[in-house]
């Protein structure tokens, strides 16, 4: 058989980022299996071979189709291949617009800060900048209209109402926990734009999730080595008495920060394979400590039980936790090859998820009464109720982890439930931004 | 004559399931020879397309692939029908005979409906 034939089609689909050297070697193998048997059925080699290849389909379709299908893979090599000549035109076009996209963000916040009152500013902050990361995705993803103005839409909803809103004063509770859910909630509102319209889709929904943990790394690179370029700005400036410090956080800072949510998006679009994957890399590594501080914390409740009764903000702090937990295992989740059996990474990831009910229904229980005797204040209610929506989510995950572990389900059934309730979370913010201060008058 | 490609895709995913039910494993090309045979050549698939369909339904649990070497000594993937493969297979074709049914219904009797007044003449 004409082995160079098959060596340079070989070679052709190698080249293809969403391919493994194992699906190849399935394919040819399939090649071979066809030749042999166009040849046993009295065609030439040659023939046989153009025969096959045919029935094989195109390279394009083939790739995409199993890119689809491994999106994960996709997500960890999404820059195209290097022989493919329009790639560096259309990396150098994306540079370009992220850094306006940037600019625009930074110009608006400063506007914002120089222009509204710092009241009011203070409830527009995401509305000022999440837009242009919107923006950068809209042109990214190339999506319909239609999309785009229903997100619009619910963006200008959002900001309406927060001007609207009559809250009692600036260090009201209500208007602070508004503040704080109004990202949130914009962000997930992104996420529609991020998966170009799909947001059905539980896999896309999944690339979502994997975006927003790659995000929150490189803001954080960013933010720190903005952070120390600032402090030897200043320090420099000092040295030679010069007082730049209006120009360096009031200018500087602010446009800084707001112009890293687009750049940070555009390194995490442009840059995964280079980086790869921090996110889940961190949450392997974060897992097992995690882990024995929550048995810690298990220890110390056992040991002295009234210490649960005396710090009022516990209820907070739990939630912080659980979302911690909850991210550790969506990142360590998300990264996981789907077909690779369970192993010891997987059973500490149960651990993890089963320890992490277990301290939060021990702070719930001893809190309960502790709770009613003081009141609802709007944020222990806002606490308790992510609270509870992140223990039925960590319960239902611990479950199906259980089963997967166990060889009883498949992780893709984990995966789906992580997607699909993604919109709770949302729905949760929500509730918090538009509700919350009618709910307790403003305080 | 020529299946449509719709019915073609939507029919793709019992048949593999069906074709693995046969035999304790299989590999790629043997499941499509089984369906060109099956279908007496009426059914065309592009050949690569088999291969996301096979990885899909190891990703939900439904097969299990093992390595193996070939008589001719070349690696090969085989695949077999897990527990929840076997159940997927079952609902699908509950699924697939309503369907059936229901169109063998309606054929019945659009061309059933001219012979009733025929029936009551005489």
């Amino acid at each position: 058989m004409s082995e160079h034939q098959i060596e340079q089609w070989r070679k052709h689909v190698q080249r293809r980022a969403t391919l493994t050297n194992d699906d190849v070697a399935e394919l040819e193998e399939h090649l071979r299996g066809q030749v042999d048997d166009l040849i046993a059925s009295g065609l030439t080699e040659d023939e046989a071979f153009l025969v096959a290849v045919k029935r094989m389909g195109s390279v394009d379709e083939l790739s995409r189709e199993f890119a689809i299908e491994h999106s994960e893979r996709l997500w960890k090599q999404l820059v195209l291949t290097a022989d493919d000549p329009g790639e560096s035109r259309a990396r150098g076009r994306d540079l370009w617009l992220a850094i306006c996209l940037g600019v625009g963000a930074a110009l608006s916040l400063r506007a914002g800060l120089a222009w509204l009152d710092e009241d009011v500013f203070v409830r527009l902050v995401s509305v000022l900048v999440l837009p242009w990361v919107v923006a950068y995705f809209a042109w990214k993803r190339d999506v319909s209209a239609r999309t785009v103005v229903s997100v619009a839409a619910g963006y200008a909803a959002v900001a309406a109402l927060l001007v609207a809103y009559p809250f009692h004063d600036e260090q009201s509770d209500t208007l602070l926990l508004a503040v704080i859910h109004t990202p949130i909630l914009l962000w997930l509102l992104m996420g529609v734009v991020y998966v170009g319209g799909d947001w059905r889709s539980g896999r896309r929904r999944m690339d979502f999730i994997r975006f927003t943990g790659e995000w929150a790394v490189y803001y954080f690179l960013l933010a720190a080595g903005g952070g120390l370029l600032l402090a030897l700005a200043g320090a420099t400036f000092n040295a030679v008495n010069i007082d730049a410090a209006v120009f360096l956080f009031e200018w500087v800072l602010p446009m800084g920060a707001a112009g890293a949510a687009v750049i940070a998006a555009w390194l995490v679009e442009s840059k995964q394979n280079v980086i790869e994957n921090i996110a889940p890399v961190l949450a392997r590594v974060f897992s097992p400590l995690t882990v024995l501080l929550l048995v810690a914390l298990l220890i110390a409740f056992a040991a002295n039980p009234d210490v649960i009764d005396v710090e009022r903000e516990l209820l907070i702090l739990m939630t912080v936790i659980l979302v911690l937990v909850l991210a550790l295992w969506l990142y360590a989740v998300s990264a996981r090859p789907p077909q690779a059996p369970a192993g010891l990474a997987d059973w500490l990831q149960v651990v993890l998820v089963v320890t992490a009910i277990l301290v939060d229904l021990v702070v719930l229980i001893a809190m309960a009464s502790r709770i009613a005797e003081l009141g609802l204040t709007p944020n222990r209610a806002a606490a308790l109720g992510l609270n509870i929506l992140l223990l039925v989510n960590l319960a239902v995950s611990a479950w199906l982890g259980l089963a997967f572990v166990r060889g009883r389900r498949p992780v893709a059934a984990l995966e789906r439930w992580q997607t699909d309730y993604l919109p709770v979370y949302a729905a949760w913010a929500a509730v918090v931004v538009v509700l919350w201060g009618p709910l307790f008058d403003w305080a | 004559m020529r299946i449509d490609k719709d019915l073609v895709a939507a029919s793709a995913t019992p048949l593999v399931l069906g074709i693995l039910a046969e035999d304790a494993s299989s590999y790629g090309y043997a499941i499509l020879k089984r369906i060109r045979e099956l279908s007496d050549g009426n059914m065309e698939w592009t050949d690569g397309m088999l291969y996301p369909l096979l990885h899909r339904l190891e990703r939900l649990g439904q097969v299990k692939s093992t390595w193996q070497t070939s008589d001719q000594g070349r690696r090969r993937k085989h695949y077999a029908l897990t527990e929840a493969g076997r159940q997927a297979l079952a609902d699908r074709q509950s699924q697939w005979a309503v369907v059936s049914e229901t169109l063998d219904r309606i054929w019945h009797t659009r061309t059933q409906l001219p012979a009733i007044p025929q029936a009551v003449t005489p």
